[in-house]
């Protein structure tokens, strides 16, 4: 029988996800000649995918999209990023620094991006590249676990493949990686460990975008927002210009959005309305697309030995997602691991010991700098200290009386402000406090802003209207997230994170319903995945047993 | 392995292509020609062995020259490697029967010509004659066995024999598993699903598809046509001559009656609901 260990099919790798972890990975091992097979579970790839949209390429980085990808920035990227701004927000006042000196900083090239386009078009690339090794790239084809002989990983179990033996297992499928918690490498508990981001694709000629941003054809613009115009939601928003679109997101720390039961599209609408958009947005609002993620703070959760067995995890499934103040990288890094893995497994070629190739992989990450990049060590000294409550509460009672917003405004400070937030240094230090992203920029938009008087006419559409946009192939009667308690304690929280729920809207995935029992009234949470969003918020802020859908089933983005 | 794909050209009976005259006959003329919609199952069969097993896949139909795209049709789903078409004055006005002589003609001299064929594929009646004959009718000219209604088919090309599974219909559906000889024809059932559960059918899959739609460009160069001579058939036996079927007559179904007599009776109008309570009272239940 087919699937039996006697005539299963094996090939010297499997690469799972082909995103730009995958195949940055995939490329490689092409390169050196393995037999590569790439696993992808959308319809296409970059179908499953939402990101801000900036991919840099560094200087000091061994592997780039471009050098990978010939092309890749004529053929795949939107606009390249030639001015770089941070506004400093408190109330209608706010105060812009320049942030290019940042941006520049070990920047060969930065490249706005969308995610369908350009991972549908390194699909292509990938599958050309594979083929000539004797594989090539499935679409519609979900790796659902890890297979093992003997207690040993050995290659993967699929939804609509019998399983497949490899020497090597790339686990490029995401935030929410199977293949990494299944080897117990990533888990989805703590909420502290995530960002959470909502974008919306807003519609717009070329012509407009080149005049409200003052930019030639082959110039783009992105802009960071942070402040109180998110209330107390430690985040920030931000608005990056594509050919003829803007990607307009917002960023929080999931822990936060629990903790202020903020909801995710309110507070892009409070971004998307903000005076200060105005002018960029005018009075014709055309939203494409409304997308969400999770991203893992590399801070916290880059994983500093990435492998098990014949395992390794590459790109967010590792946690290599780099956010820290204004400076968010995870696709570079993501392209750098997976061409690490790749050339550590060809090192190691014919190696008896599974874990040749893993262990080569953390060596190289090390070696790069990546890792440091990734999860500073100065980062782990500074947030002993500087995330303790006790210490913010005090810093903050200072920076909020009138001393310390005397010390923030002068002009001595508005100085040293620019230059602290174009400090690399510096800012790989921020603590993840509400002081860095909330108290700072809005004394400072206060002190140094020009109030805005714009009027904002943007009417963001609604959930409803946002989830009605979205493109689904639903897979009736299987449900891939199981609600395993739907008691308000444990679960209440996904009516406010889910970036698709919302309180009091019944068409979203999570709802709370009150019940009758024995006299007394209960609020209990109830779960429909129709309109999900597969950004695993629930996952770690409700009690659910967490899936993707299968193959070619669930959202499907057309820009992301 | 060598498969022939067996398919004919219909009326396109989809919404919106379809054309009836006033007396509800088919307007043949206005209507495209589509491949039958049960001929997909077996070039999916088709295709599914090729896949699994590699070899060469032909279509073949019957017709007027105009089927040649229901066989381009074919070539961009089934990924066939050439066609066949069997077009000729005097095989117009072919019943079942004498369908069933020419396409065996067809396959003997596609043996002849290109070589023994293992299988050969057709779909479970057509959409426009709904006979469910020329099949086995084909089969039985050839002396092979056939199997119908087939759901799930395997291939053992190294024993030349193929295991299916059939959809036998009763009081309760019911799945009977054969297996037969090869070569034989393989009737599809509409229930017919394709599996790919291995890695590598999937890439000859996509392989074949990019490969094909190159190949579907410029059908003509891979499109032989054999008429009556090229087959060597005798006129008695082919065309309307050769038909034994008689048709006395065809009636348009029945239109269904758009407008009802109907009338109209305001809900507040008390007097005038009065007769409809009335009616109504026998039907009322009790509390």
């Amino acid at each position: 029988m087919s699937g039996e260990p006697a005539d299963r099919e094996h090939y010297e790798a499997v690469v799972v996800g082909c995103g730009p972890g995958g195949a940055a990975a995939a490329a490689r091992l092409a390169e050196h000649g393995v037999e590569t097979l790439v696993l992808e579970r959308g319809v296409e790839a970059g179908s499953k995918n939402v990101s801000g949209g900036l991919v840099y390429a560094e200087e000091s980085a061994p592997y780039t999209l471009d050098d990978l990808f010939e092309g890749f920035r004529e053929e795949a990227a939107e606009r390249p990023v030639t001015d770089y701004q941070i506004h400093n927000i408190a109330g209608n006042k706010v105060k812009s620094y320049d942030l290019t000196d940042l941006h520049e900083h070990d920047t060969d090239w930065c490249d706005a991006v969308l995610r369908r386009k350009m991972d549908a078009w390194l699909e292509q690339r990938v599958h050309e590249k594979t083929s000539e090794t004797g594989g090539g790239v499935l679409t519609n084809v979900r790796v659902n676990g890890l297979l093992r002989e003997d207690g040993e990983i050995v290659g993967v179990t699929c939804d609509e493949l019998d399983p497949i033996e490899a020497d090597l297992i790339v686990a490029a499928d995401g935030v929410n990686s199977e293949l990494a918690r299944d080897a117990g490498l990533m888990d989805w508990e703590e909420p502290d460990e995530w960002f959470q981001g909502v974008k919306a694709v807003v519609d717009m000629d070329p012509d407009v975008v080149n005049d409200r941003f003052d930019l030639d054809e082959d110039e783009g613009a992105a802009h960071l927002f942070s402040g109180d115009l998110f209330s107390d939601v430690r985040g920030g928003g931000f608005l990056y210009t594509n050919e003829d679109s803007l990607s307009i997101g917002t960023v929080f720390h999931l822990d936060s959005l629990v903790a202020e039961q903020a909801e995710p599209h309110e507070l892009l609408d409070a971004l998307l309305t903000h005076p200060v958009m105005a002018h960029w947005l005018g009075d014709e609002y055309d939203e494409r697309e409304y997308g969400a993620k999770l991203v893992p703070d590399s801070k916290k959760v880059a994983h500093r030995e990435p492998y098990r067995d014949r395992l390794v995890l590459v790109g967010d499934a590792a946690g290599q997602m780099q956010a820290q103040g204004p400076i968010i990288k995870g696709m570079n890094h993501a392209v750098t691991g997976g061409a690490l893995a790749a050339d550590a497994f060809a090192i190691t070629r014919g190696n008896a010991d599974p874990e040749a190739a893993g262990r080569r992989y953390a060596k190289l990450l090390e070696e790069s700098g990546t890792m440091d990049k990734l999860r500073p060590r100065r980062y782990d000294l500074s947030r002993a200290v500087g995330e303790r409550d006790v210490v913010t509460n005090a810093v903050e009672r200072v920076l909020d009386s009138r001393v310390g917003s005397l010390a923030l405004g002068n002009p001595v400070a508005d100085r040293v402000l620019k230059r602290a937030y174009n400090s690399p240094f510096l800012v790989s230090m921020l603590p993840d406090t509400r002081t860095g992203y909330v108290t700072v920029p809005a004394i400072v938009g206060e002190e140094h802003g020009r109030t805005i008087h714009w009027e904002n006419d943007v009417e963001p559409p609604s959930l409803e209207a946002r989830i009605g946009g979205l493109t689904y192939d639903t897979d009736v009667g299987n449900p891939h997230i199981e609600l395993l308690d739907d008691s308000a304690a444990a679960s209440e929280a996904a009516v406010y994170a889910c970036p698709v729920s919302a309180d009091d809207f019944g068409g979203g995935c999570y709802r709370t319903e009150q019940v009758q029992t024995n006299g007394d009234e209960e609020t209990v949470v109830s779960l429909d995945t129709q309109p999900c969003v597969e950004c695993g918020t629930c996952a770690i802020v409700a009690d659910t047993a967490w899936e993707h859908p299968r193959g070619g089933k669930g959202v499907e983005y057309r820009e992301g | 392995m060598r498969s022939v794909v067996l398919t004919k050209g219909v009326p396109d009976f989809s919404e919106g292509a379809v054309s009836f005259d006033e007396d509800g006959h088919l307007e043949r003329g206005k209507t495209p020609t589509v491949m039958n919609p049960n001929d997909k199952f077996a070039v999916q069969a088709a295709l599914q062995t090729k896949v699994r097993h590699g070899g060469h896949v032909s279509g073949m139909s019957m017709g007027p020259p105009g089927y040649a795209d229901v066989l381009k049709e074919a070539m961009e789903s089934v990924y066939t490697d050439d066609s066949y078409l069997l077009s000729d004055r005097e095989l117009a006005a072919s019943d079942t029967w004498a369908t069933a002589i020419t396409l065996s003609a067809g396959l003997e001299t596609y043996q002849e010509e290109l070589g023994d064929i293992d299988l050969v594929f057709a779909g479970f009646k057509s959409a426009d004659g709904e006979t469910g004959q020329t099949g086995p009718q084909t089969a039985w000219a050839m002396d092979w066995p056939i199997v119908t209604h087939v759901i799930a088919l395997d291939i053992d090309p190294d024993d030349r024999r193929l295991r299916a599974k059939r959809l036998v219909e009763g009081d309760v559906d019911e799945i009977e598993t054969v297996e037969a000889p090869l070569p034989c024809m393989v009737v599809t059932d509409p229930e017919f699903e394709p599996t790919y559960r291995k890695a590598s059918h999937r890439l000859t899959h996509k392989r074949l598809r990019a490969e094909t739609e190159e190949r579907a460009a410029d059908h003509d160069e891979h499109l032989t046509t054999w008429s009556q001579e090229d087959l060597n058939l005798d006129p008695d036996y082919i065309g309307l001559d050769g038909s034994p079927t008689i048709v006395s007559s065809v009636d348009p179904i029945p239109k269904a009656p758009s407008e009802r007599e109907a009338t109209m009776i305001d809900p507040d109008d008390g007097d005038a609901m009065e007769p409809v309570l009335e009616e109504l009272q026998p039907f009322a239940g009790s509390d």
